[in-house]
């Protein structure tokens, strides 16, 4: 079985956010990094396929030169191969632009039997790539998916679970299928000293758009649909009443201010 | 371009049930298809439309298009994407509009692939700019940036839309829609998923529609400490939502968590027991109507955004909350 697992460096959620104001885009050369945390569930994910069912793992990113480090702790993790996707043509990429590349990119390593996908990026927080991706490549589109039940790749077959809202949907699929996965479906794995130590000689990989055979219209900004018009911080939210006295009268109070809104039946 | 007019609304069901929410973009999709001159249409995909559609004419829809079918007897994207793609490219609407769920999330990614044209997720903000294109707010970096976006180039414009920011519209049984019913010729050979069985939850976790959250953080300290809580969302008829660092202590189970890497939340009342307030959780609950801390640290960052606070220990706090409750209303 092969298994390409998608992954993205995103702005450490704890650091100051950079903006460039005159392109609406991130300055992500200048912020701390970290993998998206929602893809270290994918690539478990695919580490845990690998163990069960024997399979090879193609590990992919898109991004600026710094990108490559997600692919080293990926490659430490015990992925087999990494392609590090990366074009100054394309920087400002929307969901459409990225999808495309994406697909060229899964296409060029020579397909796959299932496309393991986070659920969301922490910086874009779309959550739309892993579905055009499916539509893109037309393989199944599995999203919100919170447990792999079985892959049968001889018979081409998955059946996982979904996390919808009010439960949880079986859902049996053909493959090849993209399989975007929720935040604990499993409990990523750190990586260990040798595997840290083994990853570092490795080379990476890169490919920019011609190697993936990507047209130079449909990535960047210039195959973007989406562009940021405005960039504006919301207005501040009123610090409030901290209400003072004892416990119980408060208590009491906050129930009266409650009941007042009309929203408690 | 010039032939793209109207905006559509996506109705979402559950195997032919609706509820109200199910209609809930008709209000905004009607305030947008005003300020663009054109007509709000609504968008059904069923076993049996028959319902939904004449549901849809009661919330203000003037059109509706529907598509029925076997293939559609439950939501799956390959299907559903299949129908909506190929009436949007027949009718060219200017503006699709589906809701920041699951499924709308599903149908409106598959679709804007399928018709190579942008999508903007999980809309907080919608309004016609002066060159008739939508513009789109959302949130970004934990709700501390505010980012508009537009589709200047690609039609239809598509986005899905945070529940419970728009209000709704008059459900008026006077109303009527005009019909157009569609058939999109669809086998079981051509789809590739089937869905074999839904598994409703025991605890009904949907944080997302409830207008009361009762959530507790690292402040709660052990798993009983969610029972009372429990207890209290049970007495306002809300549901019970976590911080992470709550979710990733094992005390209560990741689908109630809140925050960046959780559920974005908006509801009316959420009382945060326990929560310092770090960023990441603000992310998720920070445009709640009405935000009330309980935490026994007075310089907690979670009573800067607090409607209300109260400086204590939620032990002491909840059961007096809950008594109160129950006496006021009868319970």
């Amino acid at each position: 079985m092969k298994i390409v697992v998608c992954i993205k460096q995103v702005p450490d959620t704890e650091a100051e956010v950079k903006w460039d104001l005159q392109k609406g885009t991130l300055k992500r050369e200048a912020m701390d990094s970290v993998t998206n945390p929602f893809d270290e569930f994918a690539l478990e994910e695919a580490l845990l396929t690998k163990e069960k069912y024997d399979a090879e793992i193609v590990a992919i990113t898109m991004g600026p030169e710094k990108a490559t480090d997600v692919l080293r702790n990926a490659l430490a993790l015990g992925v087999d191969s990494v392609y590090h996707v990366s074009d100054p043509a394309m920087a400002g990429s929307d969901t459409l632009a990225t999808s495309y590349a994406l697909a060229k990119a899964v296409e060029k390593v020579g397909g796959a039997d299932v496309v393991f996908c986070g659920k969301q990026a922490t910086d874009g927080n779309t959550g739309i790539v892993a579905s055009e991706l499916a539509a893109r490549l037309g393989f199944s589109q599995l999203s919100f998916v919170g447990k792999v039940v079985e892959i049968d790749a001889a018979n081409k077959r998955i059946k996982v679970e979904r996390g919808i809202e009010g439960g949880n949907e079986v859902v049996e699929a053909k493959l090849p299928a993209v399989v975007s996965v929720l935040k604990g479906i499993n409990e990523p794995r750190l990586p260990n000293l040798m595997g840290i130590r083994k990853a570092t000689k490795i080379p990476i990989p890169a490919w920019d758009a011609d190697a993936i055979g990507a047209a130079k219209d449909k990535i960047g900004v210039e195959g973007s649909a989406i562009k940021v018009i405005e960039l504006t911080t919301p207005p501040p939210r009123g610090g409030g009443e901290v209400l003072k006295g004892e416990l119980a009268e408060v208590s009491n109070l906050l129930v009266e201010k409650l009941l007042d809104l009309k929203v408690i039946k | 371009m010039a032939d793209y007019k109207d905006v559509w609304v996506y109705v979402e069901h559950k195997s032919g049930a609706f509820s109200p929410m199910s209609y809930e973009l008709m209000g905004i999709g009607k305030k947008l298809a005003g300020d663009l001159g054109g007509d709000l249409c609504a968008l059904v995909i069923a076993e049996n439309t028959d319902e939904l559609a004449k549901e849809a004419g009661y919330y203000g829809a003037s059109k509706v298009y529907a598509v029925d079918g076997a293939a559609f007897q439950t939501f799956r994207a390959d299907a559903y994407a299949k129908a909506a793609a190929s009436v949007i490219d027949k009718y060219k609407p200017d503006v699709v509009l589906y809701r920041a769920t699951t499924q709308g999330a599903d149908l409106s990614s598959a679709c804007a692939a399928a018709l190579e044209t942008g999508l903007a997720s999980d809309a907080i903000g919608l309004e016609i700019d002066a060159d008739k294109t939508v513009k789109v707010t959302r949130a970004a970096f934990g709700g501390n940036f505010l980012v508009s976006v537009a589709n200047k180039k690609t039609k239809p414009q598509m986005a899905t839309v945070r529940p419970k920011v728009f209000p709704m519209s008059e459900r008026d049984t006077s109303k009527s829609a005009e019909a157009v019913k569609e058939s999109v010729a669809i086998s079981e050979d051509d789809l590739r998923t089937k869905v074999l069985q839904f598994m409703q939850s025991e605890v009904a976790v949907n944080l997302v529609e409830a207008d009361i959250i009762v959530s507790g953080g690292r402040g709660v300290g052990k798993p009983e400490g969610f029972k009372i809580l429990q207890d209290l969302a049970n007495a306002l008829g809300g549901a019970l939502g976590a911080s992470r660092a709550a979710v990733d202590s094992g005390w209560i189970p990741q689908e109630h968590q809140v925050g960046q890497t959780g559920k974005t939340v908006k509801p009316k009342i959420y009382i945060a027991c326990g929560i310092s307030g770090a960023i990441q959780h603000l992310a998720g609950m920070r445009t709640s109507d009405c935000i009330v801390a309980v935490n026994k640290d007075a310089d907690a960052p979670i009573f800067k955004i607090a409607s209300y606070g109260i400086v204590g220990d939620y032990n002491q706090v909840v059961p007096i909350l809950i008594e109160e409750f129950k006496k006021r209303l009868n319970k």
